[in-house]
């Protein structure tokens, strides 16, 4: 019973000692905002964490007015914002750092005769007052319009785009790009969404008034189904120290790669 | 209190072997809680984090609402949509897979010759391992594109889909737990039956069948229970639209309400999730509550 109560007091001991060591000089960096900035602001972080141990960088994910407001006041470090910061926001005391470009593709069946759209005709097709592809001339077929779920920032940009928040009538609404890019390949009236930088060779990829989407002109503006991934930082007071180093990170050339593979178009060069 | 005395009190310094024995019975009675304490903290963790926003929303308004717009400008939150579709779906199941289930248990039971039984049983197991996520990618990839060119709708993600595929999902547990009930019934049942001159048939259906009643019924609401509780095949297949449930439109369960929208929800909506995942928590217990009424209600006839 001794031997026991003395094993039982060293790995006591080694508990705190271990607990108490790793406590020490922690630099904490908020983000609060965008769920569509999710992937690439979790991967930033990661990989700062990686590189500069002692440093933590937290995510809340909100929504993008939420953490707009929530660098407006204070209440964390860097505000994520998936749409262009308002003129009124900028205003109030804000300062705008787009860090990435998200691209959308429009995707059908490789079968549609289709090849381009322009933003209102896809609104249309989305939204139910287009119910048959020949209106947009393409085959006699039924549209099927396939989509993600609510929540989903592809979802969140894509309608906020097009125009089309809330007005959406879709067949089906799946929880991931690979789901409704398999969904739209085996059906030919299939209509659907998802990220530029994911796999789509099962598909055909739109061109939306005349535009192929691309790398290139997502970063030159001519594709219109993209939306800036923002940070918003107070322009009054300086950030920390800890959270001017993850910025100054963030908007560099050595964070492209990340930022490309969390599936954004990097805007640093 | 003194360890000593401890030990002396209970016996223990005179006879070691009951310090063991007792410590023994200890570690058995804390695994044993662990499945108890599950339940009890799944439950209130349910009832805590799932009441709150269905008094927000108010309760009429949550079960009985027909538009579920969890991200709009102006949310609404009304789950009739998947409590009507879980209810048809998981009936069609049954409506479907019960019969065939029933006949292939009576088939095995009491006709097949034993080559063909063993090899079916051996599917029948293969079946029942088959991960959900497996039918889901068959259904998608061949029941959804087969029901819509056989049925000329313009998207084959639909209520029907759904159905089949919990049909075929709950098969092994039908056939199975049917199979037992039929097995156990005494022989000489059956023999009083074929010596008063029925055919075997007649015996299977008139005698074995109606002494196995019971264990049928058990075999139907553990279908009952695996196709309400289904989530990843049906995401799957059903198209997880929040419309009102109809054979051939995209439609949400309760399962795939709460599956779909969690990983990016938050807020009331992520509130009102866990209020979905109460509504379905409570309508496993009702299943539960009545298989165990099923089962006592078979021991004592």
């Amino acid at each position: 019973m001794k031997k026991f109560i003395a094993i039982m007091l060293v790995a006591l001991a080694a508990v705190s000692a271990f607990a108490s060591g790793s406590s020490e000089q922690s630099a904490t960096v908020a983000t609060d905002g965008s769920t569509s900035m999710e992937k690439v602001i979790l991967s930033l972080a990661e990989q700062y964490m990686i590189d500069n141990p002692g440093v933590n960088v937290t995510y809340n994910p909100t929504g993008s007015g939420t953490g707009i407001t929530a660098a407006l006041e204070g209440r964390c470090d860097i505000g994520l914002s998936s749409r262009a910061l308002k003129d009124s926001e900028i205003e109030s005391g804000l300062n705008q750092t787009i860090v990435a470009l998200d691209g959308i593709a429009i995707i059908v069946n490789a079968d549609n005769p289709v090849a381009d759209l322009s933003i209102d005709q896809i609104a249309g097709l989305f939204n139910g007052s287009i119910k048959n592809w020949n209106e947009v001339g393409g085959a006699d077929a039924p549209v099927v319009a396939i989509g993600r779920e609510a929540g989903s920032g592809t979802r969140d940009g894509f309608e906020s785009i097009t125009g089309t928040e809330d007005a959406c009538v879709y067949s089906q609404e799946l929880t991931s790009t690979g789901a409704v890019i398999t969904a739209v390949s085996q059906n030919p009236g299939a209509i659907g969404y998802a990220s530029l930088a994911s796999n789509l060779d099962q598909v055909k990829t739109l061109t939306v008034e005349g535009v192929q989407p691309t790398e290139d002109t997502v970063k030159s503006g001519e594709y219109k189904i993209q939306r800036p991934f923002v940070f918003a930082t107070k322009a009054d007071t300086p950030l920390s120290d800890a959270a001017q180093k993850f910025f100054d990170y963030c908007v560099s050339a050595d964070a492209a790669s990340i930022i490309a593979g969390a599936g954004a178009v990097p805007t640093a060069e | 209190m003194n360890l000593r005395q401890f030990l002396a009190e209970k016996g223990y310094r005179d006879n070691p072997r009951r310090l063991a024995e007792d410590l023994i019975h200890l570690v058995f009675l804390v695994l044993g809680l662990v499945a108890v304490g599950s339940v009890l903290v799944i439950t209130v963790y349910l009832v805590v984090s799932g009441l709150p926003a269905i008094i927000k929303i108010g309760p009429a308004e949550f079960l009985f609402g027909t538009r579920w717009a969890s991200t709009a400008a102006e949310p609404e939150f009304g789950i009739l949509p998947f409590i009507l579709t879980s209810i048809y779906g998981t009936a069609g199941a049954i409506i479907i897979g019960v019969p065939i289930g029933f006949f292939a248990a009576v088939y095995l039971a009491k006709m097949a010759p034993k080559s063909v039984r063993d090899a079916m049983e051996l599917c029948i197991g293969v079946l029942a391992g088959i991960p959900s996520v497996v039918y889901g990618l068959v259904g998608m990839t061949i029941l959804v594109p087969g029901i819509r060119i056989l049925f000329g709708v313009p998207d084959g993600a639909t209520l029907l889909a759904a159905i089949v595929v919990l049909a075929v999902m709950i098969l092994p547990s039908v056939i199975n737990v049917s199979l037992t009930a039929l097995q156990a019934v005494p022989r000489e049942y059956e023999e009083a039956s074929l010596a008063l001159g029925a055919t075997s048939t007649e015996t299977y259906f008139r005698v074995t069948v109606p002494a196995a009643k019971s264990g049928i019924f058990t075999a139907i609401v553990l279908g009952i229970g695996r196709a309400i509780g289904e989530a990843m095949a049906i995401m799957m297949v059903a198209g997880n639209v929040a419309n009102m449930p109809s054979i051939f439109r995209s439609v949400r369960f309760l399962t795939t309400a709460v599956a779909s929208e969690m990983s990016y929800s938050s807020g009331l909506q992520r509130e009102a999730l866990f209020s979905i995942a109460l509504v379905l928590f409570l309508f496993i217990m009702l299943i539960n509550a009545v298989l165990n009424v099923l089962k006592t209600g078979g021991r004592n006839k």
